[in-house]
């Protein structure tokens, strides 16, 4: 069990980074995916500011642990957690999305310091994620890859190509984290395209499977643990979710897949978060 | 004249390269007998990864090994390694410029047995739209050899088309290659021809015979066709009556796309786009009776010089 300061730590992470979502990357009428964005605030900042062996002053560090974002339409929660460790100063977060942005509507690893690579067009993120962790084994590093991938997102049939890959090569240094928030962009999954059962599909394609709720710190911390111990096999946390984490409005709300807010639920959401502050 | 499969080069020319540079990975969709990277396989298995039969993770998992350091060469029919992974090329290897180098094997109408759905008439067109994207068409064994070679230590991504069947040497082993670069391969005064693949020996022997006629036809192997240099292309069209391009591929997109863009702002001149005329391939008992089906003959170019030269 990881001690109180760090679970104390991680939830305030997760709550600034949410906050950075709603006041500094999207705000009044503008449009960004907020639902997707805060069903995976804990993950992100679990690994960003605990699990993950990065420095924001050298994003090139050889021997770093990998996050790659293959739901990237979630860009704004990496995003703010890249802000917030130092990788770019934070005013750049106001200017997400705009002509020159050093910030892209997706993943640009030739834009923000600290994206690894250009992810959006799902489904890849899982086989990067595979060449990653061969690169990086061939080499001999200890580095783990983590990649966050949608529910919505395993109707891709080049998920479940790597998950044969990964099983098949026994990639035991990546993770693959499925943020199951449950909602597509246009309604929830079971009743536009079931994906599930999910956990299942993972078992046979040969991974280690764990179930946790996503927005449990101490659940995400024992299983990223847990991930480290298995051996000759890769690793699939299951993370349940709820898409708009904290956003009364935005909460299992297809709306929020990608919903721009208007003055009222501005306030809201800003009182949302005020009220989770300790 | 000699002859030699440029997919036995390209498999020859990886292991030489993975020798010199312990960086060079290989990946593969199970047609590493066909596209000859087996030859790879056997020298340097820990950096041989067989994919099985799924080209897009293939594309993708060659995306994180560049990510780490790494050269990855990924390989399958021309047809396949370009358009069952177009969107994985395209978004995550080419918008971040990554050193992954495709090869098309059995490009054009050389797997002739196979049919149109092992054929790749569109493969050029749809790798040349993507911005950053390098696109190389070897004329001989020989030249394959030095693109593998220059594809290695060329940043982003690279393309290569190879023929499946054995094809005349027309370069020499002494020679350079540099990506971007012209090679004329036949002095002439009246008509520009630009070729390349299995085209350049038909526009070459079209050009002797024309010699007989009074017609003096000038040749160029334009194996880089993107990127393309297009001052030289109109540096050298200055003084011909004519241009003719020649090319086994659809004439949508192809070469003579490439040149009729280079052309397009600075020159009136009359321009002819020989190459396959809008068609899928189809199955045939041997390569050569696919080429006279679709008119990619020393004749066909040889009566596309004169037609456009009005000496029909």
């Amino acid at each position: 069990m990881a001690p109180q300061t760090t679970i104390d730590l991680l939830e305030a992470k997760a709550l600034r980074l949410r906050e950075h979502i709603v006041n500094d990357l999207t705000g009044v009428g503008k449009v960004g995916h907020l639902g997707g964005s805060c069903s995976s605030a804990e993950i992100v900042a679990t690994l960003y500011f605990h699990k993950m062996k990065h420095d924001p002053k050298n994003p090139a560090l050889p021997d770093r642990d990998r996050f790659l974002l293959s739901k990237g339409h979630a860009a704004l929660v990496q995003y703010a957690a890249l802000a917030e460790a130092g990788y770019f100063p934070k005013e750049e977060m106001k200017k997400v999305k705009t002509l020159g942005a050093m910030l892209q509507g997706h993943p640009d690893m030739t834009k923000t310091p600290g994206v690894e690579a250009n992810t959006g067009s799902l489904g890849q993120g899982l086989s990067i994620a595979c060449g990653m962790a061969l690169g990086l084994r061939l080499d001999g590093l200890a580095s783990k890859v983590y990649v966050l991938i949608g529910d919505g997102e395993l109707a891709e049939g080049q998920i479940w190509e790597a998950a044969m890959a990964a099983a098949y090569y026994k990639i035991d240094n990546l993770v693959a984290i499925v943020d199951r928030n449950r909602l597509q962009a246009t309604g929830p999954i079971c009743e536009r395209f079931d994906t599930n059962p999910v956990t299942p599909k993972w078992a046979a394609f040969g991974w280690e499977t764990i179930e946790i709720d996503g927005h449990d710190i101490p659940a995400i911390l024992g299983a990223l643990d847990k991930a480290d111990q298995v051996k000759g096999k890769p690793t699939v946390i299951i993370a349940e979710t709820v898409k708009g984490k904290c956003i009364s409005f935005a909460e299992n709300n297809p709306a929020f897949h990608n919903g721009a807010m208007t003055p009222e639920q501005w306030e809201t959401a800003k009182s949302d978060l005020n009220k989770l502050r300790r | 004249m000699a002859t030699k499969s440029q997919r036995q080069a390209y498999g020859e020319a990886l292991v030489e390269l993975g020798r010199e540079n312990k960086n060079i990975v290989v990946l593969e969709a199970d047609l590493g007998k066909s596209t000859m990277s087996i030859l790879f396989q056997q020298q340097f298995p820990d950096r041989y990864f067989e994919m099985g039969i799924a080209e897009a993770n293939m594309a993708s998992t060659a995306a994180g090994l560049a990510l780490t350091g790494k050269t990855p060469f990924i390989n399958s029919f021309a047809v396949f390694a370009t358009g069952r992974c177009f969107d994985q090329l395209r978004q995550t290897i080419s918008i971040a410029g990554l050193n992954v180098n495709i090869c098309g094997s059995s490009a054009g109408l050389s797997d002739f047995g196979d049919g149109s759905t092992h054929q790749s008439v569109e493969d050029m067109a749809t790798m040349r739209s993507i911005p950053g994207m390098t696109v190389l068409v070897p004329v001989d064994a020989i030249e394959t050899r030095k693109m593998v070679r220059a594809m290695a230590s060329h940043p982003g991504p690279c393309y290569i088309r190879i023929n499946r069947n054995d094809l005349p040497f027309f370069t020499a082993e002494e020679g350079e290659f540099t990506i971007g670069k012209l090679y004329p391969v036949r002095e002439g005064s009246d008509v520009l021809v630009f070729a390349n693949g299995v085209m350049v020996s038909k526009a070459v022997e079209a050009a002797e015979a024309l010699a007989g006629e009074g017609v003096s036809v000038k040749v160029v192997n334009v194996s880089t066709v993107k990127p393309l240099d297009k001052q030289a292309v109109i540096d050298m069209a200055k003084g011909f009556k004519a241009i003719v391009t020649a090319e086994e591929h659809s004439v949508i997109g192809g070469l003579g796309g490439a040149i009729a863009e280079a052309l397009s702002e600075v020159k009136n001149i009359p321009l002819a786009i020989l190459g396959i005329d809008d068609r899928f391939g189809t199955s045939a008992t041997n390569y050569d009776e696919l080429l006279v089906h679709y008119g990619l003959t020393a004749d066909a170019v040889k009566a596309k010089i004169k037609k456009i030269i009005g000496k029909e």
